[in-house]
C-alpha cells in the first residue's frame, strides 16, 4: 500500500482507491448481497416490513419450483418451461454466434490486409454506437411482414407468400445473435491474431487441408478466446430484456421478461430476486461445466 | 528418392519492386545447395516459390523435370523448414513429426512407429512424448528436421534454421545437418546470410544480391575466384584496392592505385574465362586479409606497400590488424595469435606486402555493405 502511494502520488493513488473500491463495494457486492437477501423474504407492504412477519423464507424459490398454492400442477410448468427455454436458446445463439464469428475474426487476424481489417473492425464496431433497442426495431423492420427482406424474396421468386419471421422467432434468433457480436469476435480476434501464419503454413507444407489445419492447429490454439467469448454471450443473451422484447413473437416468453414482470408489474421485489439469483447461478453453473468439459481454466478465459 | 529442382528465368515481383530477378539454376539431385545473401536480397521469396507458397511473375520452377506451376505446397514433393521452425506447440513431440501421416489417414500405430524411427535418425530417441516447450533449441531444431523428412520429400528446403542457436550449437548442427542429408540422401537448399555456414555444408554455393543470382560455384570457387566485388566482399574479408588498369599481359594485370602500382591476377567472369581488361580500365584489386603478410617473410611476394597501423584485435585464434595506407586504403590483414607483432603498434608505419597470385582484380561494381 505504501508503495502504491509512492509510486503514483497521494492524489491519484487515493482516486483509484475510492474508485475501485467504490465499484467492487457499491456496484457489485452490496446490489447482489441485497438482492440474495430480499429473495429469501416474503413480500410484505412497506409497513410490516422488520415486523414479526419478516422472516426468511423459501416461498419464491417454491413458486419457480411447485407454482402458486392454488396451482394443480405438480410443478410450476410454465416458468421452469420459460427458465429452460430461456437457456437452451441462448446455447443456440452462443453456437450460432461463434459460427459466424470464427471465420470473421479469422479473416480480420489472418488473411485481411491491415487496411481492410481497419475497416472491416470498423463496420463491425459502427452499428454498435446505435442504442440496442433501436437495433432491435431496425431488425423488426427488416423481417416485418412487408419489411425489406420479405419484399425480397417476394421479387426473386422464392416465396409466393410473406413469411411471418417474427412468428417463427427467426428475427429474435437474429437480434440475439447480432446483438453479441462484438463480444464474440473480438475475443476470437485476439486469440487467432497470436497465431504465427508459419503455423498454418507449415501445416500446408506438411500436406494438412484447411479444413484440418483449423480442427488441430488454428481451434486448439484460439481455444480460450473461443471460451472466453462463448461465456460473454451465452450470458448476455440469457440475461438480454430488451431485443427479446421488440423481437419475439407472442407466444415466446424470455426468463427476464418475468423477472421484470415481478419486480415492475406485480411489484414483488422478493419474487423478482429469487428468479434473478436463479438465472445467475444456473448461468454461472452451466458455464463452468462447460469449462470442465472443455478443459479451459478461468484463467484463460479472462485473458 | 531425391530430385533436381531447376529455376528458369525466376523473377517475382511485388508491385513494382523485384525480390527475384532473372534466376537460373539448376540444383542436382542430391546435392546440398545454399543460396547466400544479406539479408532482403530475395533468398526467401526464392526458397517460397520452390516450396509453392509463392508463384513466380515470370519463369518457372521445375522439380525432376516438371513444371510446378499452379500445383500448391501441400501437393509437391518439397518440404520446408521454417526460420522459427513452426513446431505445433499445443501437440507432442511424436504428434509434430507424425502429422503428415495422420493428414494421410495412416493410424495410430503407424504414426508412432514411424516417428520413432526419426527420432532416432535426428538422435533424440525416447523424447515423443515431451511436449515441444520441454525442449532445447537444438532438440527443437532436430524435431522440425523429423517432421519435414516424415513426408518424404524429395527435396528439403530450408530457410535459416540455424539463426536462432547459439554459435557452439550452431557449429554442431551445421556438421549433423550435413550428415543428415548423406544419410537420406535427398537434395537440401538452403538459405543462409551466414558464409561461414553456407562454406561449411554445402557442395554449391549461390551468392545472391539485390534479387540477382550472382554466382553459383563450388564454396571454393566462391572463396577464391568470385566473380564479381560484390561476391569477394561478401563471402570473407576482403581488402579492396581501387585503381586504373597500366598493363595487362596475358592474366596478369598492372593495376596502378593511388602511388604504387600492384599485379594481380584478372579475376574469372561468369563465363569462366578470365576477364579481358585493357589499359585506363576502371577495376577494384582485392586480396585476402589472410594474403598480406610483413615484407619479407615470403620469397615469391611482388607486391610491395607501405601503411600506419590503426588498431589491433585479438580474436582468439588471429589477431586482426587494421591499417591506413600511405595512399588513404583501410586496409586489415590477420596473423595468427602466436605471431610476433610487437613492431606493430599504433600510428607506426610497416611495410608489407603479399603475392601477385592472391590479388584477384575485377571490374568496379558495388561492395557488400559492412
Amino acid at each position: 500500500m505504501n508503495s502504491f502511494y509512492k509510486k503514483n502520488g497521494p492524489v491519484i493513488a487515493t482516486f483509484f482507491l475510492v474508485a475501485i473500491i467504490f465499484w467492487l463495494v457499491f456496484l457489485i457486492v452490496i446490489p447482489q448481497l441485497y438482492m440474495l437477501d430480499l429473495s429469501f423474504r416474503p413480500n410484505l407492504p412497506p409497513l410490516l416490513r422488520g415486523g414479526p412477519d419478516d422472516v426468511y423464507t423459501l416461498t419464491h424459490y417454491k413458486h419457480f419450483l411447485y407454482g402458486s398454492e392454488t396451482s394443480k400442477d405438480a410443478y410450476n410448468y410454465v416458468d421452469i418451461g420459460v427458465f429452460l427455454d430461456t437457456i437452451i436458446t441462448a446455447v443456440l445463439v452462443t453456437i450460432i454466434n461463434l459460427c459466424f464469428c470464427y471465420p470473421i475474426a479469422f479473416y480480420i487476424a489472418k488473411l485481411a490486409t491491415p487496411n481492410t481489417a481497419r475497416l472491416l473492425v470498423l463496420a463491425l464496431v459502427i452499428p454498435f454506437w446505435i442504442n440496442e433497442l433501436l437495433r432491435s426495431f431496425a431488425i423488426r423492420i427488416l423481417f416485418a411482414g412487408e419489411g425489406v427482406i420479405n419484399n425480397i424474396l417476394l421479387e426473386l421468386g422464392l416465396i409466393s407468400t410473406a413469411v411471418n419471421f417474427i412468428a417463427l422467432d427467426i428475427a429474435l434468433y437474429t437480434g440475439l445473435t447480432y446483438a453479441y457480436i462484438l463480444l464474440m469476435i473480438f475475443p476470437l480476434y485476439n486469440a487467432l491474431e497470436t497465431l504465427d501464419t508459419n503455423q498454418l503454413e507449415a501445416a500446408k507444407d506438411l500436406g494438412s487441408s484447411t479444413v484440418r489445419t483449423h480442427w488441430r492447429i488454428v481451434i486448439p490454439h484460439a481455444k480460450a478466446g473461443i471460451a472466453s467469448g462463448s461465456t460473454m454471450v451465452f450470458m448476455l443473451t440469457a440475461g438480454a430484456l430488451a431485443t427479446p422484447v421488440v423481437l419475439s413473437s407472442p407466444n415466446t416468453y424470455w426468463f427476464t421478461q418475468l423477472i421484470y414482470q415481478w419486480f415492475n408489474m406485480n411489484d414483488n421485489w422478493s419474487r423478482g430476486s429469487a428468479y434473478s439469483i436463479i438465472l445467475l447461478v444456473v448461468s454461472v453453473t452451466f458455464v463452468l461445466l462447460m469449462m470442465r468439459l472443455f478443459k479451459v481454466t478461468i484463467g484463460e478465459v479472462v485473458r | 528418392m531425391s530430385a533436381e529442382v531447376e529455376l528458369q528465368n525466376v523473377s517475382i515481383a511485388f508491385g513494382n519492386f523485384y525480390a527475384a530477378k532473372n534466376v537460373n539454376v539448376k540444383i542436382g539431385a542430391g546435392e546440398f545447395f545454399s543460396f547466400l545473401g544479406p539479408s532482403g536480397c530475395g533468398k526467401t521469396t526464392l526458397l517460397r516459390a520452390v516450396s509453392g507458397f509463392l508463384e513466380p511473375s515470370q519463369g518457372k520452377v521445375l522439380i525432376d523435370g516438371q513444371d510446378m506451376s499452379g500445383i500448391g505446397p501441400n501437393k509437391r514433393p518439397t518440404s520446408l523448414i521454417f526460420q522459427n521452425l513452426a513446431l505445433f506447440p499445443l501437440m507432442s513431440v511424436a504428434d509434430n513429426i507424425a502429422f503428415s501421416l495422420e493428414v494421410r489417414g495412416h493410424d495410430k500405430v503407424q504414426r508412432r512407429k514411424r516417428a520413432d524411427e526419426l527420432l532416432d535418425l535426428v538422435a533424440l530417441n525416447g523424447q515423443g512424448d515431451k511436449k515441444v516447450h520441454e525442449l532445447s533449441g537444438g532438440q527443437k531444431q532436430r524435431v522440425a528436421i523429423a517432421r519435414a523428412l516424415a513426408v518424404e520429400p524429395k527435396v528439403l528446403l530450408l530457410d535459416e534454421p540455424l539463426s536462432a542457436l547459439d554459435l557452439k550449437l550452431r557449429q554442431k548442427m551445421r556438421t549433423e545437418l550435413r550428415a543428415i542429408q548423406q544419410r537420406v540422401g535427398i537434395t537440401f537448399i538452403y538459405i543462409t546470410h551466414d558464409q561461414g555456414e553456407a562454406l561449411t555444408m554445402s557442395d554449391r554455393v549461390g551468392v545472391m544480391n539485390d534479387g540477382e543470382l550472382e554466382q553459383v560455384g563450388s564454396c571454393y570457387d566462391v572463396y577464391e575466384a568470385p566473380c564479381t566485388p560484390f561476391v569477394a566482399t561478401f563471402v570473407g574479408e576482403n581488402n579492396a584496392f581501387y585503381g586504373k588498369v597500366e598493363k595487362v599481359e596475358g592474366v596478369k594485370v598492372k593495376v596502378q592505385t593511388g602511388g604504387s602500382s600492384f599485379i594481380g591476377q584478372a579475376g574469372l567472369g561468369l563465363d569462366k574465362k578470365n576477364y579481358k581488361f585493357k589499359a585506363g580500365d576502371e577495376v577494384i584489386m582485392f586480396v585476402r586479409p589472410e594474403a598480406i603478410s610483413l615484407k619479407g617473410n615470403s620469397k615469391k611476394t611482388q607486391n610491395s606497400f607501405s601503411a600506419e597501423v590503426k588498431t589491433i584485435e585479438f580474436e582468439g585464434n588471429l589477431k586482426n590488424i587494421f591499417l591506413r595506407s600511405a595512399e588513404d586504403v583501410d586496409i586489415r590483414f590477420s596473423v595468427p595469435s602466436s605471431s610476433d607483432t610487437s613492431g606493430m603498434e599504433p600510428s607506426k608505419n610497416v611495410s608489407l606486402s603479399f603475392s601477385q597470385d592472391n590479388a584477384v582484380v575485377l571490374p568496379t561494381g558495388a561492395l557488400a555493405l559492412d
